[in-house]
């Protein structure tokens, strides 16, 4: 396809001056007006043709970037689920207890199921939809106007479908509320945490999409009152649902015997292989954000490894001076915090910034998981909130001050200057930070509180001790993860 | 005949099993068990919580032998798997009434 873009533009560079050399030598004799009208004639005909032919290679362009942006978004949506099951499903299920591992795969498969009928139904649209500054609007319930075809003029991907974007968030809107599970694992009745986090998605994760990302949104970097840098998701994946997370874990209190009892990973080396998987989806999630197979992807690729293998870096360090064994769980719980970390900043920042963003998290997020949980004493059960809530809180702020217009100066505010952070002199980009951090901690704690009481004064949120005891996987599905018996 | 019953490192398993081999043992019951005497368990970490694990996986080799090969026995598995450091494990030794061999109804010594 590309060569013969290559020939096309070829033929055009050689072909319109080489006619006019054909054409001059003639207008320098006497020649008759009819002779002389046939030949201006011949001339135009040959511009036409030129032009027509410049026009087909511009669409032939046009159309190979779009084929290449779709493929690479395409694949992208999928390197995006694949984070939930298997790589999600994985790391927590390694982290419970053998008598919780499919409880807890089954939760972040449900999301799967759950959060795609409901994008498909209205998600999408309340997400990004038209509508206010807080919410999308009704036009693309059940994905009515959002087009097959791609749209130069589309205000989300001018190269690729709206039908590809959509079925890109959507694997962002089925993580997120997946990530909650690590909070109340091993406690919570399987059907009040489908209704919880069905209805989580639709009033928590879609107006927080809406407002950072979506049309008219309060946050959004182009066009927003209050413009924010957030690439992949640090406010509107990670805070949302870490912050829930927390709030989940200090409602639904602790499970029976924590923290006396040994509640230690029943098999780390499914959730090294999950974090792996994680490590590698994210790929999908970081440089996909860019929405094009540019250089702005490549850009976020390169940041997102580099912040994970830091991150990974700092928290082993910490532990080992800690506790003095550099541990499995440590490396591959740091990994993750990296890549919480950079995800807010992956299309906006040097990869330098990028090492040093995952270095902090790495000390961050530890810190967070080993002494802040102790003080407190919540029941945060695979620290959804030590590595997500703190991770995206950490990383949203960060980007305020690591954004670089040398890297992205895609995004301008309404004065038409470039949006980017402390380090090109933009200081109040991290007070714009903030204030983004501080929306997505409140619509988080403010939805996630209602729904809880809601569903626990109806549902009922939690199992019976009798069926915590003896574990999600029986008590809930009838079945176990592990049968050695048979 | 004798019983014995042997708890052990399961490190030192294969050394002893090739001992009882040598001895002219012929066949024996491995079992996969968890347990402490004195020993202390140790301790492991996860996301910096300790915890403390006492219940250590060990070994017991069951063998039944006649009268006359219990010393032998007894040294052999002695011999292959004392390392001299606490948790090398025990030996229990006790009486046995009666074999049976349920292929033929063999009884006694004759069915070992």
């Amino acid at each position: 396809m590309c060569r013969r873009i290559k020939l096309m533009l070829l033929a055009i560079v050689l072909g319109v001056p080489g006619l006019a050399l054909a054409v001059a030598p003639d207008l320098n004799s006497a020649p008759s007006a009819q002779a002389t009208q046939a030949k201006v004639e011949a001339l135009q005909q040959a511009v036409n043709a030129a032009q027509a032919a410049s026009v087909k290679a511009q669409a032939a362009a046009a159309s190979a970037q779009s084929a290449g942006d779709n493929a690479w978004m395409l694949t992208s949506a999928a390197l995006v689920l694949l984070m939930t099951g298997p790589g999600l499903a994985l790391f927590y299920g390694g982290l419970v207890r053998k008598k919780n591992i499919l409880g807890t795969m089954m939760q972040s498969f449900a999301m799967m199921c759950l959060v795609t009928i409901i994008w498909a139904v209205c998600g999408y649209s309340l997400a990004f939809g038209h509508g206010n500054w807080f919410i999308g609007g009704f036009e693309h319930l059940f994905l009515k106007n959002v087009p097959i075809a791609a749209d130069p003029n589309n205000f989300y991907a001018p190269t690729i479908p709206e039908q590809t974007y959509m079925i890109y968030q959507l694997m962002f809107a089925i993580i997120t509320p997946a990530l909650i599970c690590g909070a109340f694992a091993e406690r919570m009745k399987f059907s009040a945490m489908a209704i919880f986090l069905s209805l989580w998605s639709i009033v928590v994760y879609s107006p927080m999409a809406h407002m950072v990302w979506g049309v008219g949104g309060l946050l959004n970097s182009n066009g927003g009152s209050i413009p924010s840098l957030d690439f992949a998701g640090g406010t509107v994946v990670h805070i949302t649902s870490g912050v829930s997370a927390l709030v989940t874990a200090l409602y639904l209190g602790k499970r029976i015997g924590y923290p006396q009892t040994k509640m230690s990973p029943h098999s780390l080396v499914l959730s090294f292989i999950g974090a792996c998987l994680l490590w590698v989806g994210w790929f999908g999630f970081n440089a996909g954000s860019a929405l094009a197979a540019s250089s702005l992807a490549t850009s976020a690729f390169i940041n997102t490894h580099f912040a994970t293998a830091t991150a990974a870096l700092g928290w082993t360090i910490f532990e080992w001076l800690h506790n003095g064994k550099p541990t499995a769980l440590g490396a591959i719980s740091g990994a993750v915090a990296g890549l919480v970390a950079i995800t807010p900043a992956s299309g906006f920042v040097h990869p330098m910034s990028a090492l040093v963003i995952g270095l902090i998290a790495g000390f961050v997020c530890s810190f967070m998981v080993f002494k802040v949980k102790a003080l407190f004493g919540y029941d945060d059960s695979l620290d959804a909130f030590g590595v997500h809530g703190a991770g995206g809180t950490l990383g949203a702020i960060l980007t305020g001050f690591f954004a670089a217009a040398a890297i992205n100066s895609n995004n301008k505010d309404a004065a038409g200057n470039v949006i980017s952070g402390a380090i090109d002199g933009h200081w109040h980009q991290v007070i714009n930070q903030l204030i983004a951090v501080g929306i997505s901690w409140a619509i988080a704690i403010a939805g996630t509180l209602v729904l809880l009481v809601l569903i626990d004064k109806t549902v009922g949120l939690r199992v019976s001790p009798e069926d915590e005891n003896e574990g999600l996987d029986l008590s809930q599905h009838g079945e176990e993860g592990y049968d050695f018996a048979t | 005949m004798i019983k014995i019953e042997a708890i052990l490192q399961p490190s030192k398993l294969d050394a002893v099993k090739d001992a009882l081999l040598e001895a002219g043992i012929e066949g024996m019951t491995i079992l996969e068990a968890r347990g402490h005497g004195r020993q202390k368990g140790h301790t492991e970490f996860y996301r910096g919580r300790e915890y403390t694990v006492d219940l250590l996986p060990k070994v017991k080799i069951e063998l039944v032998v006649n009268e006359d090969m219990k010393e032998k026995t007894l040294q052999a598995i002695i011999g292959a798997a004392r390392t001299g450091r606490i948790g090398d494990g025990k030996i229990f030794v006790s009486r046995i009434d009666d074999a049976i061999r349920i292929r033929n109804d063999e009884r006694g010594e004759a069915a070992l």
